[in-house]
């Protein structure tokens, strides 16, 4: 290797560590929220992510002498009528917070006096350590990735194990019938993923539809007013959402179409179509005049013209706008909780209703933001060079 | 196969005038160039033709036919366009094959007219490549197959040579001017290049701010401009013009550039001496002006002394800069020429071919 090659690697080497650098910044916190998203959610409760290889801690031991054996003694048995070893008592206790509130209650009852109660993290590895000696788990019979996160967030779980311990021991709640049903549960991520679906799909091919037909008509079509309309619809652009919400579900109300899909389908049509008409008129503008007028002179009508020549030379442009019309309905929770609230609740309506206020649940929460994310995921990695011809848009004449 | 005729045809947009009251008279067969500098409305003439822009006065006709009103595409016309307008997303067959299809010719008949036109322009092993993955030469082809496969009455050329390298060029001009021979059709060809107009066209017609100056023969337009336009715009390089008064010299009429005189030949005398104390323009072209000492045999000459300038050897010829006091113009020598930059010599002007100009009015007098 010649010298100029070595001082060439080296000129670069800051360059490339900061790059990789910055790509680490950004992907740690997606890759600790997938790894979450695979560990049970009793791990998760005790420990972060980056443990999930790591060899387990029996924890709770120290607590327990700490906290609890003064008073019920080391075998858990010194309080009269309470055995704290006991697996049906502790077998009830499946968060920490059911282990505290017991606590408060023996309190109450003045079987005990505790000095303080443990904080948080102590309760719960007090119950990992209850749980253990009493037999009813441990976490080495735990495994330590487990899919359950995706199948409770899919389905809609909301007990205290997970969905697939609950359908075995036949104590699954009553909007759940363990069969594949359960996939439509409207509680669930499978029934928001369709949809969404069926909310993004046509509002994403409807707008650009019409877009393509007006971008065609303002470029090539000569009719009185042409300009004016045009400024018109591009200074609709202007014209905030949000401020159109309220009007709009009130127009929705009296026609019935509030909670439809016909009704989210009208308003993200109404609010794509300025910029999808800016964006295609650019672009079906800059194509070459000379084709059209080669077209008219080899007869072809305007409608020929517009199948057959626009929209094929368009397909960049159509593509670009499809993602970023697609991703921005995907992504949309405002509109969406708006117009179809909770009667054909949505991905993003779903995620934010997953977690109830104290926080429990956020173990679903990890799960079910990879399934909102997979779809544009694939979106975006299949239609990539589309991504970057888009963005180019307007800036090179291509 | 039609004659075509324009008659007062004007286009405005607005205050904007494009073509200005042009009549022309194209006979069947005939290769017309419409040639003049950019923005000149040499093209607007053409699309008005193809139906592109509409008339606002006058009338042009196809054959006996007026085709104000008539759609482009039944005009019976065929246009080349500049940039070629290939339709990118097919391939070169379909782009052949689209215009007739559009007209429901039928599929054998199209496969012939295609393949026949795809060996006249020796294209066929190119009909299945999409236009991206042609060079610009095989591109312009493949545009003049797709005029072709049409059997147009009239040819439209727009400026189809431009986006062409040099020498691409001048095999071009040769490949379109067999073609108008074989196919023995009217062809209609703007260009701005007045070398593509000349080489090619049977008549040419210049333009110049939308108002016809001139149409005749190439020999023509070279021989006996109308007026200082069209002197100046056909022959490379330009003409060579000099403010000057016609004076009477002993029994001669003669011509006084203020740094010399030159007689006027007696076989022209009679015709300058009508205007004699008149301000005039004198034209003459370089390759009229020579070295005296290398000067052809039998012309007129008239010598003056000059100062060389500048000197661009092109090796058939040296194009020289010259200068005197209150002129400059220039010559194309004999390369064996003694001229150097810095240096006097005697040039001698071809007096036979000179041209002159009223100053006012431009047109030429003779």
């Amino acid at each position: 290797m010649s010298i100029e090659r070595i001082k060439m690697m080296l000129g670069s080497l800051p360059t490339h560590v900061a790059l990789i650098g910055l790509c680490l910044v950004w992907l740690v916190p997606t890759i600790g929220l997938l790894i979450t998203s695979f560990r049970p959610f009793q791990d998760i409760n005790q420990s972060g992510w980056w443990t999930a290889f790591a060899p387990r801690k029996e924890v709770g031991q120290d607590v327990y002498e700490k906290y609890l054996a003064p008073y019920y003694g080391p075998d858990g048995k010194a309080v009269e009528g309470v055995d704290l070893f006991d697996p049906e008592l502790i077998g009830q206790f499946r968060r920490s917070i059911a282990l505290t509130v017991f606590l408060r209650e023996q309190m109450e009852a003045g079987k005990v006096q505790l000095e303080e109660m443990p904080d948080v993290q102590e309760m719960t590895d007090l119950l990992a350590y209850l749980r253990r000696v009493s037999g009813v788990e441990s976490a080495a019979s735990r495994p330590r990735f487990t899919p359950d996160n995706y199948i409770d967030a899919v389905m809609g779980y909301r007990g205290r194990a997970s969905y697939t311990t609950d359908c075995a021991a036949g104590e699954q709640a009553l909007d759940l019938n363990c069969n594949i049903s359960d996939l439509m549960n409207p509680r669930g991520m499978g029934r928001a993923f369709v949809n969404s679906l069926l909310v993004a799909i046509p509002c994403t091919i409807l707008p650009i539809l019409f877009a393509a037909f007006a971008g065609y008509a303002f470029s090539w079509l000569h009719f009185p007013g042409r300009m004016g309309l045009f400024a018109l619809l591009v200074g609709l652009q202007i014209v905030p959402l949000q401020m159109t919400l309220i009007p709009i579900s009130r127009a929705y109300a009296q026609m019935g179409l509030n909670g439809t899909f016909l009704g989210i389908w009208l308003f993200h049509t109404g609010f794509g179509l300025p910029y999808a008409i800016y964006l295609m008129r650019n672009f079906i503008g800059s194509l070459p005049r000379e084709i059209f007028e080669s077209a008219y002179l080899d007869g072809m009508s305007h409608w020929t013209v517009f199948y057959k020549l626009a929209l094929p030379l368009s397909v960049p442009a159509l593509a670009s706008l499809a993602i970023f019309q697609f991703l921005w309905i995907w992504n949309d929770l405002l509109v969406a909780l708006v117009f179809l609230g909770g009667q054909r609740p949505v991905l993003t309506y779903q995620i934010s209703n997953m977690v109830s206020s104290l926080g429990a649940g956020w173990h679903l929460l990890t799960a079910a933001a990879f399934v909102s994310m997979a779809l544009p995921m694939i979106v975006f990695f299949s239609l990539q060079r589309f991504f970057v011809r888009g963005m180019l848009a307007g800036a090179v004449k291509g | 196969m039609a004659s075509v005729k324009y008659e007062h045809v004007t286009k405005r947009w607005g205050n904007v005038v494009g073509v200005n009251d042009l009549s022309i008279d194209i006979a069947d067969k005939e290769f017309v160039v419409y040639v003049g500098p950019s923005g000149c409305g040499k093209s607007t003439a053409l699309r008005l033709l193809a139906g592109l822009e509409s008339i606002t006065e006058g009338k042009i006709y196809i054959g006996d036919r007026t085709v104000n009103d008539v759609k482009p595409k039944d005009r019976d016309i065929a246009m080349v366009f500049q940039s070629y307008a290939l339709y990118p997303h097919m391939s070169v067959y379909e782009n052949m094959a689209f215009g007739l299809r559009q007209r429901k010719t039928s599929k054998s008949e199209i496969d012939r007219r295609v393949r026949e036109a795809a060996n006249i322009l020796g294209i066929e092993k190119l009909l299945d490549r999409k236009p991206g993955q042609l060079s610009g030469g095989q591109r312009q082809r493949v545009a003049i197959g797709r005029a072709i496969v049409r059997e147009p009455n009239v040819f439209l050329m727009d400026e189809p040579l431009s986006n062409l390298d040099a020498k691409l060029r001048v095999q071009a001009r040769a490949e379109i001017s067999k073609l108008h021979q074989r196919l023995e059709t009217t062809f209609i060809y703007v260009t701005h290049d007045q070398v593509e107009a000349m080489t090619m066209g049977t008549r040419i017609m210049v333009i110049k701010s939308g108002v016809k100056q001139q149409i005749d023969t190439p020999q023509n337009l070279y021989q006996y401009p109308v007026n200082l336009f069209v002197a100046g715009f056909i022959g490379s390089p330009a003409m060579n013009f000099m403010d000057a008064k016609l004076v009477e010299r002993g029994d001669k009429v003669a011509v006084d550039c203020r740094d010399f005189m030159l007689d006027v030949p007696e076989g022209k005398a009679a015709v300058y001496r009508r205007h004699l104390g008149e301000d005039v323009i004198l034209g003459i072209r370089p390759e009229d002006t020579h070295d005296a000492d290398y000067c052809p045999a039998g012309i007129n000459k008239s010598l003056v002394e000059v100062r060389v300038d500048v000197t661009e050897l092109l090796g058939r010829e040296v194009v020289v800069h010259l200068t005197s006091d209150n002129i400059q113009f220039q010559g194309i020598f004999d390369p064996r020429t003694n001229a150097r930059v810095g240096n006097t010599m005697a040039v001698a002007f071809n007096m036979d071919s000179m041209h002159i100009f009223d100053k006012q009015t431009e047109l030429a007098i003779r």
